[in-house]
């Protein structure tokens, strides 16, 4: 199978534009995501293939765009909405859990919303409180919607056309720190499928459960442990976190005995206690031999200051602490 | 809209010359804290992202010449002229910057965050169309204490079509609030053109919908906003808001990352014929208000106060880690 180097970016991108290839319904609008490619340059060179009809720069008004996207999948077509933070999606967050979520239900299964809300998430870029929160619990708790974070380019362009595909609302996010990284993408066409984690790290001593941009920072801390001879840990990406994988972290669990979370978002009402009660619940828990660690954000929104931005949130110093605490 | 050809110099203007010095050293102040912003990015020495409002400067200097340090003001992500405008100190505006202890916020703020609610300033905001509904509680606030202030909103072409801007001009004008609504069109929403964005040429026509006043003005004619502004305040604080979209320009980027690939080398210079800078230098020459030796020394005097804040801001200390947690809850 022949592969390439491709940036997470480009990954987003070939996904959108193979599917548009494909499928004539879909159509793309956001804030300048034509001419100007996107604010983190994600479509650059869609509006000059697909023209101004399929890639739709719009007025900024979230609530319009994921609102008249729900509109537009309940009529027929398949529209791919970008929000340019997704820090905006509160804006229409309306339309999304009370519409474009709902719809499907309360109209006893007789309509089907096939839209991809796609939007950048997370901190790094010194941009403070109000571009850089990570707000996938929010979007979890709305039944009906599907919330998929890739942490890799090959998993954002393979989940990305199952998005699309799926006849639900998908909230598609993407970690802005991860734009620029690369990774190999096979050349043939591929899919993942939504709702199946994987197991980024295959270890006996720990779990750990986590998703974006922690991804690469969780296995980074394991590669540096497993090097000291330290343990061997188990690094899981459910990859959707709504509906969950419960089964892969469950299995895993029982095999290590010990779980850990890790996520950038803020601790209290994080997805990670989801998880945890997910484990706690399961016949996992009569596995464990140490309580359940969450790591997470502070409690407290996101500041400028780049020292202080970074340790807002898990840093892999942080995570390697919390990994020998639970270990001893 | 008039060309820069010494026009102005046949308006009559009765500001004294304290207050004109006033007027012309802030917009100064503003162009030249924004070209020291745009180096420091150049270089990579500041973190984030920041929108600089070189060209758009006589918009917020005419407009908050108008108010007192206790009336309100709401800003944007592209807040640092309104903000030297409504009299904030350079020296803590380059420390914020900087993500330095002694900035407004902290450090924790940053460009788009700047305020200082002492001087009535209600923040920059990351929102686009965010501060809108805030300034109309701040005026609401004004209404109930029976307090002799006004509100001045700015916001910009691309925030007027946020849902935000509709539900706050319509809540005010049925409550009769004393708020300005100030829209800045720069003619572009980021890459967007707002004859694209909207199917409306003259976007003050908006204020009919919602029964208040709304006038399209030169911003880039200080005294025509400056003017402007002045009838608005003495309206808004009998009558309700007041919609004044003032059409200007914004030479730079839209944000660091901007390839300008959505307009023509030719509109930007056109507009730079139109610099609000020169203009009300020409004025302010012509009718023998300063000689050119003063104005020279104010230009310069501009810079040094610049630079001096950068030196301010370099010598302060970062954030304690601990400020990490803090003021998250009022006591
Ligand atoms: C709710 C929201 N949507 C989108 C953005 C991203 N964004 C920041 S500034 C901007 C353009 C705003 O245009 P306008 O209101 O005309 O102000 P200008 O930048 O021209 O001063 C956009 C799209 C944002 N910060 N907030
Ligand atoms: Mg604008």
């Amino acid at each position: 199978m022949s592969q390439r180097e491709i940036t997470y970016a480009k990954a987003i991108n070939e996904a959108m534009s193979e599917e548009m290839r494909r499928d004539k319904e879909i159509f793309f609008m956001g804030e300048d995501i034509g001419i100007y490619g996107g604010a983190f340059g994600v479509s650059v060179g869609m509006i000059e293939e697909f023209g101004e009809t399929r890639v739709r720069d719009t007025p900024i008004s979230e609530a319009a765009i994921i609102g008249a996207a729900a509109g537009a999948a309940a009529t027929g077509s398949r529209p791919i909405a970008e929000i340019q933070f997704s820090d905006f999606i509160s804006i229409g967050i309306d339309q999304l859990g009370n519409q474009a979520a709902k719809m499907r239900y309360m109209f006893g299964g007789r309509a089907q919303v096939p839209m991809v809300v796609r939007a950048p998430i997370g901190s790094g870029t010194g941009a403070a409180a109000q571009h850089s929160q990570s707000q996938e619990a929010w979007y979890c708790h709305i039944p009906g919607l599907k919330v998929v974070t890739p942490s890799t380019p090959y998993d954002a362009k393979g989940l990305l056309k199952s998005a699309i595909r799926d006849n639900n609302p998908v909230v598609f996010l993407e970690q802005k720190l991860l734009y620029r990284k690369k990774g190999l993408v096979p050349d043939e066409e591929y899919t993942i499928p939504l709702c199946k984690g994987e197991i980024k790290r295959e270890g006996t001593d720990l779990s750990i459960i986590s998703w974006g941009r922690m991804v690469p920072m969780v296995l980074e801390v394991a590669e540096k442990l497993a090097k000291e001879k330290k343990c061997e840990i188990e690094v899981i990406d459910p990859r959707t976190l709504m509906p969950l994988d419960k089964q892969i972290i469950i299995d895993s669990v029982k095999k290590t005995g010990k779980a850990m979370i890790v996520h950038e978002a803020v601790l209290t009402g994080g997805y990670g206690g989801e998880i945890a009660a997910v484990i706690a619940d399961s016949e996992a828990f009569f596995h464990l031999d140490a309580p359940i660690r969450r790591v997470g954000g502070f409690d407290v929104p996101i500041p400028y200051n780049p020292e202080l931005e970074r340790n807002a949130v898990p840093t892999p110093e942080r995570i390697e602490a919390n990994i020998r605490e639970l270990l001893q | 809209m008039e060309k820069n050809t010494g026009k102005n110099g046949k308006r009559k203007s009765n500001l004294s010359k304290e207050k004109l010095q006033d007027m012309y050293m802030k917009m100064l102040h503003t162009r030249a804290f924004e070209e020291k912003v745009a180096y420091f990015f150049s270089r990579g020495m500041v973190h984030g992202t920041t929108h600089l409002y070189v060209g758009e400067e006589a918009t917020a200097v005419g407009a908050i010449a108008n108010l007192r340090a206790d009336d309100w003001i709401t800003s944007t992500h592209r807040g640092h002229g309104h903000t030297i405008a409504k009299g904030l100190d350079l020296n803590r505006m380059m420390a914020e910057l900087l993500g330095k202890e002694t900035g407004y916020c902290k450090g924790k703020g940053g460009s788009m965050h700047i305020s200082d609610i002492t001087l009535g300033h209600l923040g920059a905001n990351g929102i686009v169309g965010g501060g809108i509904p805030i300034a109309t509680g701040a005026a609401l606030t004004v209404k109930l204490r029976g307090e002799d202030k006004v509100v001045i909103c700015f916001f910009g072409d691309g925030a007027i079509n946020e849902g935000t801007f509709h539900e706050s001009v319509n809540m005010a004008s049925a409550w009769k609030l004393p708020v300005i609504y100030l829209c800045e069109n720069n003619q572009y929403g980021m890459s967007t053109s707002q004859k694209k964005a909207t199917n409306i040429d003259d976007l003050s026509v908006r204020a009919q919908a919602y029964g208040i006043p709304g006038k399209r003005i030169d911003g880039n004619d200080i005294f025509e906003v400056y003017e402007t502004v002045r009838e608005a305040k003495e309206y808004v604080k009998k009558n309700g808001p007041y919609l004044i979209v003032a059409e200007t320009y914004r030479y730079l980027g839209h944000s660091k990352s901007d390839a300008n690939r959505y307009r023509t080398k030719e509109e930007i210079n056109e507009w730079k014929t139109k610099d609000p800078i020169p203009r009300m230098r020409i004025y302010l020459e012509e009718n023998k208000i300063f000689t050119p030796e003063e104005l020279d020394g104010m230009e310069t005097k501009a810079k040094q106060d610049i630079e001096n804040a950068v030196e301010y801001a370099k010598n302060s200390p970062d954030p304690d880690p601990a400020d990490l947690l803090t003021d998250v809850y009022a006591d």
